[in-house]
């Protein structure tokens, strides 16, 4: 009941006003740039006490491994983070370890060795200039704050990774780009990453690129802000702590003023 | 300064050849404070605790963050991710920026209202804008810091402002950038002056208020305090009201660091600097952008840069364009109305600020900021002429002690 009547109070109110803030937002920092209708998902992370869906971080964690991180890295992360979404040590150890990094030698020589859970993701090009090569002179951006680079970035990612349509007769698509109703000039580099069942999940659910797209965002969201569920949970305290506060020095006040006031 | 008396023999002891808890007693509790201020008068030791919580969090920033351009992204993500509640230190630091110019820019605009700016006050207003004009620098150059896409490109356009000087402009920029381009030498400086500014800001404010304590706070009536009876000792009334106005801040500052860390900042900061892509929209921080807009809004690069320091320039002379000798808004009709025009030019000068230099915008922003400096540069010298002034009450206990009645209400009486 308690959680209930807390999760209207302090869910309903500030989505509404993340919304209005989001509009808002966005008219300020892209008065002239086109507008780009994408759908806007109730996503389980929005709201005041919203947390992440731990089944979808960890599917999502599937999609970047197996779909995403042939040309996206994620150096930001660390194997060892993946704790947080419900990983115990050795299945981060097992996951680290099919990568591997450049190390020394006693002798100074340059070797490889297995990572570790301390290593951070190991990115899929040693540089910006061997990821252009390979990929046609684009160049796919780094994921591990994409949700906080792009403005509504949730909703932006799940869209333009749904976004691939056909192209209307009287666009032409050059070798190399592909039509995305939702990238910023419609032509993107990147080719359609998800198809149906394109990967397996474990725990049976229906791989749809829809699926796959909430699932992957889900995941990144994450990546963007690990600490977001310890930052609202400490936030409700503390607000918590500074409403009494707020109320008994008013009522201190009110109690001062009070000879003044009826004098 | 009248002697206090203190019971402890120790205090006694250091306070006969130090006599700082005489001042602390003078200057904090029996500090004579009118006792008709409103809430707006809550807004200076608003603005004096975000100063010390910018110091403090940014000292602890500075402990993790690495002033390189090749580390300077990843230290703060470090910051973010790896120390221990750094998370919370730097959105309290971000944040705290905004909330230090929304203090501020109320603070002012209360000043403006209620002309805290007119004699014998002159000096304690222009300390306050050499205060706005350091704060200023000091978040522009922090804004660097972080070395995103806006962090870069941001410094790249103002810097290059400088350009516009006849002669040694471009040599200006060069010494200012340390070389060729915004580079690694720009952000190592960029660094150092924001580390120490915000001490020659808390010099500045420690000047601004021994400048407010010589004659005290104006006051919503803005007629002087004529003795004792106008007044209420510091503490506790007003120590009691700035805590319940603190708190009352603290909960809504929380509510942004907690809840919209990154609401008033800018997506593509999240993107690593890189001097080989341009943003589509380079934009200030909101609290620049006003002044942004000012300068757009003039074709000439020069002339722009001109107005926008000149739309600060301004304030420094305010106390002697204004050459109304009444202070409070509530007794200037006329005035009255065009402070809330200048609020919305204000306002709006910020919306057009953040809108693209293009079409209706160009020509809304030239007509908002040709209408600042015609409120400060043709209307404060002339209304005076124009303007009849409400008739001012004898004395601030009067209404006050008729049990709220108001100013106009007790001239009107004294006239029967």
């Amino acid at each position: 009941m308690y959680k209930n009547l807390l999760d209207f109070i302090l869910g309903y109110i500030p989505k509404t006003l993340t919304y209005i803030f989001l509009i808002f937002s966005s008219s300020l920092s892209y008065g002239a740039g086109e507008k780009l209708d994408y759908p806007k998902l109730d996503w389980s992370f929005l709201g005041l006490t919203g947390t992440f869906d731990r089944a979808s971080q960890q599917r999502g964690l599937q999609v970047y491994k197996e779909v995403c991180s042939g040309c996206h890295g994620l150096r930001l992360l660390a194997y060892r983070n993946l704790k947080a979404i419900g990983y115990n040590d050795d299945e981060i150890k097992a996951f680290a370890s099919e990568n591997s990094v450049d190390s020394f030698n006693d002798d100074g020589e340059v070797v490889e060795r297995e990572a570790r859970p301390s290593d951070k993701f190991v990115s899929p090009y040693p540089n910006e200039q061997a990821a252009r090569a390979a990929n046609g002179g684009a160049y796919p951006p780094d994921l591990s704050l994409i949700i906080k680079a792009r403005s509504d970035g949730a909703n932006y990612l799940h869209a333009l990774l749904t976004g691939y349509v056909d192209a209307p007769a009287e666009q032409k698509v050059p070798d190399g780009m592909y039509f995305n109703k939702y990238y910023p000039g419609k032509l993107i580099g990147m080719p359609q990453p998800l198809y149906e069942d394109g990967v397996e999940y474990a725990d049976g659910t229906k791989a749809t690129p829809d699926q796959m797209a909430k699932d992957v965002t889900a995941f990144l969201a994450w990546a963007s802000e690990p600490e977001m569920e310890d930052r609202k949970r400490l936030g409700i305290s503390v607000i918590l702590f500074l409403l009494v506060l707020t109320i008994l020095s008013y009522l201190a006040m009110k109690q001062i003023w009070a000879p003044i006031k009826n004098r | 300064m009248s002697k206090a008396k203190f019971k402890n023999p120790v205090v006694k002891w250091i306070d006969h050849r130090l006599p700082i808890f005489s001042f602390m007693d003078h200057e904090l509790n029996h500090y004579p404070t009118p006792k008709n201020l409103n809430y707006f008068w809550n807004f200076g030791s608003l603005a004096g605790i975000a100063l010390v919580t910018m110091i403090i969090t940014g000292i602890v920033l500075s402990m993790n963050y690495t002033a390189h351009v090749d580390y300077a992204f990843d230290s703060v993500e470090r910051i973010m991710r790896d120390v221990n509640h750094g998370w919370l230190i730097r959105y309290i630091h971000m944040n705290g920026a905004s909330f230090f110019f929304i203090v501020v820019y109320i603070h002012i605009f209360r000043g403006l209202y209620y002309g805290s700016y007119k004699a014998p006050r002159e000096l304690l207003w222009i300390l306050g804008v050499l205060i706005l004009l350091l704060m200023m620098a000091t978040a522009f150059m922090g804004y660097v810091l972080p070395w995103g896409q806006m962090s870069f490109w941001g410094a790249t356009v103002i810097t290059n402002l400088f350009s516009a000087i006849p002669l040694v402009g471009e040599s200006i920029v060069t010494w200012l950038w340390g070389g060729f381009s915004v580079d690694n030498s720009t952000l190592n400086r960029f660094f150092s002056l924001h580390f120490v500014l915000p001490f020659v800001i808390v010099g500045v404010v420690i000047l601004h208020l021994v400048a407010l304590h010589r004659f005290g706070s104006n006051n919503p009536i803005g007629i002087d305090v004529k003795g004792s009876q106008d007044t209420l000792p510091f503490n506790p009334y007003y120590t009691i009201k700035d805590l319940f106005g603190l708190g009352v801040f603290l909960t809504i500052f929380a509510a942004a660091v907690f809840f919209f860390p990154n609401f008033m900042g800018h997506p593509d900061n999240y993107i690593e600097a890189n001097p080989m892509v341009t943003p589509a929209h380079i934009v200030p921080e909101w609290y620049f952008l006003p002044f942004y807009a000012i300068l757009r809004a003039i074709p000439d690069k020069l002339g722009g840069v001109l107005f926008m320091f000149g739309s600060i320039a301004v304030l420094f002379v305010l106390p002697w364009l204004d050459r109304s000798p009444v202070r409070s808004s509530q007794f200037r009709p006329i005035f009255k109305i065009f402070f809330w025009i200048l609020l919305l030019d204000c306002i709006l000068l910020g919306y057009l600020g953040a809108m693209p230099a293009e079409g209706i915008y160009v020509i809304l922003s030239r007509i908002a900021t040709a209408y600042y400096f015609f409120h400060f540069l043709v209307l404060f010298p002339l209304l005076p002429y124009i303007e009849k002034t409400k008739p001012l009450p004898i004395s601030i206990s009067e209404p006050v002690l008729s049990g709220g009645a108001t100013a106009s209400a007790f001239a009107a009486r004294e006239k029967k």
